[in-house]
């Protein structure tokens, strides 16, 4: 199992430093200081083996969170963990920085000690974390808070407390989804998938007991009602841990207790008549040597009605640009030397039209043989519909103890489908 | 904030901690003003204080000075200073034991706290302090927490239990935690299920043997009950332990996999790929033609691909993992190829990762869109990727025949873009083409030479030297351009300098009149002027095989190359089966078992897939058609070795015997073995040369290194006295060598009518090893023997010359089994002309080995005082079976599933009249052990088993069917290459 947890600045200053078994000694701390942070390549790979110890590291912004073992652990769990404790201080204290960090040690610490025992990984839930793990010491608890505490900890639920309380029962569904796109430069898709998320913020008393419904193709054809040509085919969907997974094994419902407050329901991922908001048509001339031509369209596909928002298109030039002159018919165009791009940025666009840019760019002439890679032309936009053709249907609350109904409850639903890596080859 | 300070502190002594010079001076100062504050009255300067101590502890300064004043904090309500001083505790309690005391009884009261965080608390503590003195008391307080009313007290306290094995196992034996940790696994309570699951895992891993997992259906139930409720960990740990149970049959095993499917619906990656490995395990023992295992088939390959749109570090795990998995089982998979193209921006380590992958999967119907994005990469700019772009083009012209073509093309066109390592990393590849592919390409050789100047890397150079000496004959100035290489050849790596020693011997014998001074120039070079006995050593063998016999030569060095396999670096299936039992771990990232990255005992148990169901009935599995039906093919195989011996020696024949001076009889026995057991293994054994030789020609493109030839590096290179003999023609006479072989071989294959006895171990009759006419009157004939444990060669010498003979002495080359004479040959009177003698020579095991080809051959050399004779004989591998080779039945068992299935062979012994108790018999007395019999439907099944003198187990089972002359033999070896023997074996035994 793990064997230590620490945590570093971007200079490879320990921040924290938690050991948890006794192979692992204080030398670890400084194997993967020099030996990653300060290694002089780029690391190869997320896991390290230094001397017999491995090391599993992410980075968030400029702090590294390293977790140590001598042991054939799950490496798939100790990453599901990093991401874990990340979640759980960004919760507790925002942003995952330095000086949140240093301010915040106590704290971290504290967790520490209760989400990792020995190594292994403990109820890591904020929701249930945040009852007792509280920086204000828990000395005027009552008895029952206690015992309500332990049993939400090591509970069946340990995601949500009892006993909460709202005036107005509220829910807000968001489906964000985001489209990703590899197409070749005569248009053909060489690969396009939708990968969803499911959010879910509750604001719902006691323990209500919820049904979430959506055109899922083969629920619409089990019940054999309903007009299958919406319905969508769900390559494959994971679901948060309140989610009964045996149930939607058997049955394919989804059911739940939900948490208090944001979380992620669902994800999912979708191949199959998937909705592209966006074409582009790249054009690319050599003109010589030292010249070339760009001209590129893109058009939108989808309802007139609808607008799409933040388009930025990158262009990218080769290295040895010297100048560009660029003419767009919409939104603002500008060659950045730094990022070695033409950026094109349109505020708004609505559904079924079409833009242009071309631009010149001259070069420099040089002697290095090796051709310029072309890289990707690159897309970026928001668009207010689910381009997997996703739709809520249902989302159902019982809570039997309480006196308040499904109809009680107001619900809103909000659909957003951003660009993933949505690229075009040139 | 202190934390500024501080680091501002260590900013200013250097990043070095460990230098105490500073740190003595200003620390005095400082920790004397946190005593202080720690002894303060206010509890709010307190727990300050304490954290002040944390904090320079987490940066490394030694605070240990404190220990007394910050264990003095414990005493109290506050649980944040509590838990401060708790973490300060199990930092230092090791190096202060004798302090560490004084915190026991505060542990104790606390395990009794009305508050159940704070029993918890504790009992999670204590199991951290390190100190033996202070183990013995926490065992009352945690006997009581095991059995807590409150759930979270208990699952923290299953934890402790593994804290304390891993300090004092017997201890935890004697308390008999153990039995209480096993009861927690029938708990109320998931989350205490599953740490308790946890705990038991591991400290049943340290103890390989225990029954500690005692894992059967009930448990298995009451495990997969709490998998459904218990947290995304705990789920981990309990999938994890799962995998380690064994269904007893495949409904068994198909019911797990029924309840364990859901968990690839978890948003928790980890949870996910623990469920697919025991999905993955148990899949094993499934019937192919079960409709569920092809629904379970389909339902693995959508959670696969959706852990790629995890994080980076996860996708990294999650395609480590599907290498694995596609190596086992490609048809998961096999549509999903798109979902492995390269994002432009996808880290560094999942593009290689992905690459891998892609070409795994590549076939037929994807390869054009594999093309065309493996084209694509090539003009990426990390360096490490474009090379593998490139490499796997060629992989991928070599794995789909039909694509060669284009594949060619696109590295044409790749090495017009002149960017020097991908021009280098083509040629590299475009030899394993032409390989494959031989006298399709050719024509690209001229582009390739156009660059060859640019051409800096010793596996581009090596690969473009092939080209030019495999078609030396269709380059017009071929010899120029080795001639060009050999210029700097000291400066070359090995590698280009035995390629290019190669290429200059084969452009001679394909263009012998106008490269005779560059072939000379290389020898001399590899031979004389350089330190490397590999080079030299093959300097030697070209030298000595060109000057006593080009046409030979010839044969050998242009032979015809074995097609290279279509899929290279593919993972051993023993490993692969291991890993597979590891997915989602270390050892499946690292692609290694973890005995070979894990200290100590832990993990080093080696991790086995389930058999099928019903493998024991061996005939339902389908390649038993082909092994039955490649029973009868090996005899034929070796005859046609004969011919092609006996087609050698016509060639031979041609000049006649004048190139043979013969040996001075005063020649040292020691040097005659330098001789004729380096040529032997050149000459005497074409099989073995030819061998060699393709592996010298053809390296697989990553393992170049590995082919080093120590058994003739031994041979030859290791006598200084070699050199001078060298500079003469060589002194052995390769034409009677040849015939002789041929000879015993042919023999060899007579064997089946001599006469057997009735008792004891069987004795093939003598056979002719060495004809009269081949050794100036000498005749030598014999058997081998295995009389009450004692090996031994049975030889009649015959004198059929005119005069004395004397002197003899007999020496046999290394062999696969590592036999030697134990003794000299005693031959004590000189033969006399039409004298037999009969000499039993007794053999032991202990010589030095090499592998032969076949396997049981063995090269002897008989001295005399009229010359030295070279013959080669085969002796049955039955000597060999040593009379401790009974099994015990468990054991066989075991090792039976151990042994992977392809190992297995299958023949068939006909027309054997004897029926199951006779064989058992006749085979007992030959070493061959019967542990078991069974009997099914008239058919008798024999376990049998075999060890070799070397310690090999070979495992058999005869199925003998009443009243049918025809028995099944299948033979499981670890070494299968012995099963071809060990039929033989059984055929000469049961049939005498």
């Amino acid at each position: 199992m793990i064997g230590g947890l620490f945590i570093y600045n971007h200079k490879g200053e320990v921040l924290i430093s938690r050991v948890y078994r006794d192979d692992i000694g204080r030398n670890a701390v400084d194997a993967f200081r020099v030996n990653v942070i300060h290694a002089r390549q780029q690391v190869r790979s997320p896991v390290t083996n230094i001397a017999r110890t491995s090391f599993f590291h992410v980075k968030r912004s400029n702090i590294w969170l390293a977790a140590v073992t001598k042991q054939n652990v799950n490496a798939a769990m100790v990453f599901e963990f990093l991401y874990k404790m990340c979640d759980v201080m960004t919760a507790y204290f925002g942003k995952i920085s330095e000086e949140n960090i240093k301010n915040n040690f106590v704290l971290i610490y504290e967790l520490l000690d209760e989400i990792l025992d020995f190594g292994y990984p403990q109820n890591s839930e904020t929701g249930a974390l945040k009852t007792f793990i509280t920086q204000q010491g828990i000395k005027s608890q009552t008895k029952e808070e206690q015992s309500q505490i332990t049993s939400q900890v090591t509970g069946q639920i340990g995601w949500r407390r009892e006993g909460i309380k709202y005036r107005r029962n509220e829910l807000f569904l968001d489906v964000l989804e985001s489209v990703n796109l590899l197409m070749s430069p005569q248009g053909q898709v060489l690969s396009a998938h939708v990968s969803g998320r499911v959010v879910m913020k509750s604001y719902l008393s006691g323990m209500p007991e919820c049904k979430f419904g959506m055109n899922d193709k083969i629920v619409i054809d089990k019940q054999g009602k309903g007009d299958a040509t919406v319905s969508i085919a769900i390559d494959d969907c994971t679901f948060h841990q309140c989610v009964r997974l045996s149930k939607f094994d058997s049955e394919r419902s989804i059911s739940f207790i939900p948490p208090d407050g944001e979380y992620e329901l669902m994800r999912y991922r979708t191949t199959k008549d998937i909705i592209l908001p966006f074409r582009v048509i790249p054009l690319v001339r050599e003109v010589g040597r030292t010249k070339l031509e760009v001209k590129v369209v893109i058009k939108s596909n989808f309802k007139p009605s609808l607008l799409a928002q933040k388009i930025e298109v990158r262009i990218p030039t080769p290295l040895n640009t010297s100048g560009v002159q660029v003419i767009c018919m919409k939104g603002k165009a500008k060659y950045k030397a730094s990022e070695n791009a033409i950026v094109w940025k349109i505020k708004r666009m609505a559904g079924m039209k079409e833009s242009q840019i071309s631009a010149e760019i001259e070069l420099l002439p040089t002697n290095d043989k090796k051709k310029w890679a072309r890289p990707p032309i690159s897309m970026n936009f928001e668009v207010p519909f689910a381009p997997s053709g996703l739709k809520v249907r249902y989302l159902k609350v019982f809570e039997p103890k309480l006196n308040y109904s499904d109809h009680d409850v107001i619900k809103w639903v909000r659909y957003i489908g951003r660009s993933g890596i949505y690229e075009t080859r040139c | 904030m202190e934390w500024a300070s501080q680091l501002c502190e260590n900013r200013q002594f250097g990043s070095k901690m460990t230098d105490s010079k500073y740190f003595t001076t200003t620390k005095k100062g400082e920790i004397f003003e946190l005593k202080a504050e720690l002894n303060s009255d206010k509890k709010e300067k307190k727990k300050e204080a304490v954290k002040k101590v944390i904090a320079s502890m987490t940066v490394g300064k030694d605070v240990s000075a404190l220990f007394p004043d910050v264990v003095n904090c414990m005493q109290t309500d506050n649980l944040e200073l509590k838990k401060l001083v708790y973490l300060y505790l199990m930092n230092y309690a090791k190096s202060q034991p004798d302090m560490a005391i004084m915190a026991v009884n505060t542990f104790v009261k606390d395990c009794e706290d009305p508050n159940p965080l704070i029993r918890a608390l504790a009992v999670r503590t204590m199991g951290c302090i390190r100190v033996d003195k202070i183990t013995e008391y926490l065992c009352e307080p945690l006997r009581k927490c095991l059995k807590d009313e409150d759930p979270y007290v208990r699952k923290t306290a299953a934890v402790c239990v593994a804290k304390l094995h891993d300090i004092n196992a017997q201890l935890v034996e004697d308390q008999g935690f153990l039995d209480t940790l096993k009861d927690l696994i029938s708990d109320s309570n998931p989350m205490v299920v599953a740490n308790a699951v946890a705990a038991l895992s591991e400290i049943a891993e340290s103890h390989p043997n225990s029954n500690l997992l005692d894992l059967n259906p009930q448990s298995i139930n009451k495990l997969l009950t709490a998998l459904n409720e218990c947290t995304e960990w705990g789920q981990i740990f309990i999938l994890d332990c799962l995998a380690n149970y064994t269904p007893r049959d495949d409904r068994e095993s198909q019911s797990i996999c029924e309840r364990v499917t859901p968990r690839l619906s978890h948003a928790n990656s980890a949870v996910v790929l623990s469920a697919v490995k025991v999905l993955m395990k148990f899949m094993e023992m499934l019937p192919k033609d079960l409709d569920y295992y092809g629904t379970l088939l389909k339902k693995l390959a959508p959670p696969l691909v959706t852990l790629l749109s995890a994080e980076p570090e996860l996708q990294y795990v999650a395609l480590r993992n599907i290498n694995l998995i596609v190596q086992k089982r490609p048809e998961i998979l096999k549509h999903e190829m798109k979902v492995f193209f390269v994002k432009y921006n996808d880290p560094i380590y999942v593009k290689l990762e992905k690459l891998d992958i892609m070409i795994r999967l590549a076939s037929q119907a994807n390869i054009a869109q594999v093309l065309a994005e493996l084209k694509e990469y090539a003009t990426e700019v990390d360096v490490d990727f474009v090379r593998k772009a490139v490499r796997a083009i060629g992989r991928c012209a070599i794995k789909v025949e039909q694509s060669a073509e284009r594949c060619v093309s696109t590295l044409l066109d790749l090495i017009q873009t002149k960017v020097n390592y991908v021009v280098q990393e083509a040629i590299v590849v475009i030899k394993d083409i032409f390989r494959k592919y031989p006298n399709k390409y050719e024509s690209v050789i001229a582009t390739l030479c156009e660059n060859l100047d640019s051409l800096d890397e010793p596996e581009a150079r090596a690969a473009m030297i092939w080209i030019v000496g495999e078609y030396a004959e269709r380059i017009d100035n071929a010899d120029e351009l080795l001639e060009s290489f050999l210029e700097g050849f000291h400066d070359e790596s090995t590698q280009v300098q035995l390629q290019l020693l190669t290429a200059i011997v084969k452009l001679f014998l394909k263009k012998p009149t106008e490269t005779q001074e560059l072939v000379q120039q290389v020898l001399s070079l590899a031979t004389q002027d350089s330190d490397n006995p590999d080079l030299r050593d093959r300097g030697y063998i070209y030298w000595r095989l060109l000057s006593t016999d080009p046409v030979a030569a010839k044969e050998v060095v242009l032979a015809e190359k074995p097609l290279i396999s279509e899929e290279t670096d593919l993972i051993e299936p023993t490993l692969l089966d291991e890993l597979i039992c590891h997915i989602g771990t270390l050892a499946s990232v690292y692609h290694k078992p973890p005995s070979a990255f894990v200290e100590g005992s832990r993990g080093v148990q080696h991790k086995r897939l389930p058999a099928r169901a019903g493998s024991g009935e061996s005939t339902e599995s389908p390649d038993v058609g082909q092994s039955v039906g490649g029973a009868d093919a090996p005899p034929a195989v070796i005859p046609s070795q004969g011919d092609l011996l006996g087609d050698l020696l016509n060639l031979d024949l041609a000049p006649p015997a004048t190139t043979v001076p013969a040996v001075p009889a005063s020649m040292q026995m020691g040097a005659m073995d330098l001789l004729g057991g380096g040529l032997d293994s050149l000459m005497g054994d074409e099989s073995e040369t030819h061998n060699i030789h393709q592996r010298m020609e053809s390296p697989s493109p990553q393992s170049l290194s590995e082919y080093s030839h120590p058994e003739l590096g031994g041979d030859i290179g290791g006598s200084p006295a070699i050199g001078a003999g060298m500079g003469a023609p060589p002194a052995v006479m390769p034409a009677s060598l040849n015939a002789a072989v041929g000879g015993g071989l042919g023999d060899l294959f007579d064997l089946g009518g001599g006469v057997g006895m009735p008792t004891g171990a069987f004795i093939p009759p003598k056979t002719l090893w060495l004809p009269a006419m081949k050794a100036k009157g000498l005749e030598i004939s014999g058997t081998f023997a295995r009389r009450s444990g004692v090996l031994q060669m049975d030889l009649s010498l015959t004198n059929k010359a005119l005069s004395v003979m004397s002197d003899f002495a007999i020496q046999f080359n290394r062999n696969s089994f590592g036999l030697a004479p134990a003794g000299p040959l005693q031959v004590l009177t000189p033969l006399t002309p039409n004298q037999t003698i009969d000499v039993a020579l007794p053999l032991s095991t202990v010589g030095p080995i090499m592998k032969m080809e076949p396997l049981t051959n063995l090269q002897v050399a008989v001295k005399n005082n009229i010359d030295v004779f070279y013959f080669s004989c085969q002796y049955p591998i039955s000597i060999l079976f040593v009379e401790d080779g009974k099994m015990d039945r468990q054991v066989f068992l075991a090792t039976w599933k151990d042994i992977p299935n392809d190992n297995e062979a299958q023949f068939q012994i006909k027309d054997c009249h004897l029926n199951s108790d006779a064989a058992t018999n006749k085979l007992q007395s030959s070493n061959i052990f019967t542990i078991a019999k069974r009997t099914v439907d008239g058919q008798d099944m024999l376990y049998q088993s075999i060890k070799l003198t070397n310690g090999i187990w070979i495992l058999a089972e005869l199925r003998v069917q009443a009243g049918s002359p025809n028995y099944v033999l299948s033979v499981k070896c670890r070494a299968s290459e012995v099963s071809q023997f060990v039929y033989q074996c059984y055929e000469l035994v049961l049939k005498n």
